[in-house]
């Protein structure tokens, strides 16, 4: 099973080779409250790392979601058109967001860690 | 440069409502909010709380509100003088919607106004009771007196099913009709009842002695009809129902003709022209507003939210949103709005800008879901 990481704006990365998908944690799902819409990057849509690529509105406000590393989009997942609220009930699993191709697979290791990322959440 | 406002005191702290112990126990999460910290939601979340309050019937922690008496013989006749309502026409026993205007015919406040006796027992808008405290001082005869409640809470129990869940814990309080008021002793703490809400059902605001809101609350909440909803609920159902929120849908720029409120302004008064801002508001009766307040059908998901600039099919200004969220018994994305006047009526089309790009919204009338008070 491939490690995932995290960022401080509260994404989730999961690296397969080169292959990174990208979601919001679920304590994000859960501090934004009922998720109603999903707006993705289109693949092929070449990023920056910390670059605002996704929106997530719920009920509540509108947040941007940032890309955890530079690359290029290769796929969205389209399960949140139709199932918005699929982002909080399994955020960081089948919820997930997008996938890109990262341009430096070894930059993942400068993303917090599962014990860094829960450290930070408690601070919070 | 960002203007900044100085100020020799500190920020004061959010202040705990009475029931901030219960919404621990259920599990809220607690904003800050008009200087209180209240829940925004519970567990369940805003969408299945919201839906439950127009299902069953949901209790909301309201106690940020402020409450207000006036007293005195001529408690009425001086609201009158600031309102544009017929207050003195208000019998004892009723509650009625009002406005507090300024001389531009801007709006102070939205209140309620409820008769016991002589005296006027008001319910007014948490980030606003300072200012209407002020605003009311500076106007009251000396034979009328103010108290500011501070030592209660109020409780509102709302949705179809909260006459049968109230009727069990307070059988006379379920007797009353829409807008009427009454006073009573339920499980020894004297409480003023009023059936009215902000939701758009039916529905009741208990106000209620501190030392007792827990256990009044409690005993609502074991009701099985009646769960807990916070403030993200209140707004979205209050959005359905098109009521103005105010700072954002109501201002002191904006006036009652603007507002869609017009039918606040009493009968009398509009013989009269006497409340404060009259001349102004009868230019606007009589020569149109430059905008007016709309409700808005938003296509997409993407919700169009305060703020949010529209713009018209010609590519002109048309207006900006004031509130906006998804709508969860509609199901689509709903907005308050002020438009140009022109482009006012229900059907036409504008555009609502979201994140740069160009969404169609179409006027429709308000409530976005009908009201459902009882006769």
């Amino acid at each position: 099973m491939p490690e995932t990481r995290f960022t401080t704006d509260h994404e989730w990365v999961r690296l397969d080779g080169a292959t990174a998908t990208v979601g919001i944690t679920d304590h994000a799902q859960g501090q934004l409250g009922d998720i109603v819409f999903v707006e993705l990057p289109q693949p092929g849509r070449e990023v920056a790392a910390g670059e605002a690529c996704a929106v997530v509105e719920s009920v509540k406000a509108a947040s941007d979601v940032f890309a955890p590393l530079a690359g290029r989009v290769t796929e969205m997942n389209a399960a949140l058109a139709d199932d918005p609220a699929l982002a909080n009930r399994a955020a960081e699993g089948e919820g997930w967001f997008f996938r890109m191709t990262v341009a430096d697979p070894a930059a993942f290791e400068t993303l917090l860690d599962a014990t860094a990322y829960a450290k930070l959440t408690e601070e919070a | 440069m960002p203007i900044e406002i100085l100020t020799d005191e500190p920020p004061l702290p959010p202040r705990a409502t009475p029931l901030a112990a219960l919404h621990e126990r259920l599990g809220a999460r607690m904003v800050p909010f008009a200087g209180w910290m209240l829940p925004v939601q519970y567990p369940a979340g805003i969408i299945a709380e919201h839906r439950h309050t127009r299902a069953a019937a949901s209790l909301f922690d309201v106690s940020h509100m402020g409450q207000v008496t006036l007293a005195g013989p001529g408690a009425a006749a001086a609201l009158q003088a600031l309102t544009v309502g017929d207050i003195t026409g208000l019998r004892p026993g009723r509650q009625r919607y009002t406005l507090l205007t300024n001389e531009a015919g801007g709006i102070i406040d939205d209140l309620m106004v409820a008769r016991l006796g002589e005296a006027l027992h008001l319910v007014v808008n948490a980030a606003r009771t300072e200012a209407d405290l002020g605003h009311l001082r500076g106007c009251l005869p000396d034979d009328v007196a103010l108290t500011h409640h501070e030592d209660r809470a109020l409780l509102a129990l709302q949705g179809p099913r909260a006459a049968e869940a109230l009727a069990r814990i307070a059988p006379e309080a379920a007797q009353l009709r829409f807008m009427q008021v009454a006073e009573m002793t339920v499980a020894g703490a004297g409480l003023r009842v009023t059936r009215s809400g902000y939701t758009g059902e039916d529905g009741f605001e208990l106000s209620v002695p501190h030392d007792a809101a827990e256990r009044i609350a409690a005993l609502l909440l074991d009701q099985p009809e009646v769960k807990p909803a916070g403030l993200g609920a209140r707004d979205s159902l209050r959005l359905e129902a098109g009521l103005p929120l105010y700072g954002h849908d109501i201002d002191e720029i904006t006036t009652p003709v603007e507002a869609g409120l017009t039918w606040t302004i009493g009968k009398q008064r509009r013989v009269a022209w006497d409340f404060p801002g009259s001349a102004a508001i009868r230019d606007q009766l009589d020569n149109g507003a430059p905008r007016l307040r709309v409700g808005l059908v938003v296509e997409g998901r993407s919700p169009a939210r305060a703020g949010c600039v529209l713009v018209a099919a010609d590519g002109t200004s048309a207006g900006t949103v004031t509130s906006g969220t998804f709508a969860p018994t509609r199901e689509a994305c709903i907005a308050m709005a002020y438009l140009r006047r022109d482009l006012a009526a229900d059907g036409t089309e504008v555009f609502a800008m979201l994140r740069g790009k160009p969404v169609p919204a179409r006027v429709v009338p308000l409530p976005f879901v009908p009201h459902r008070y009882p006769r």
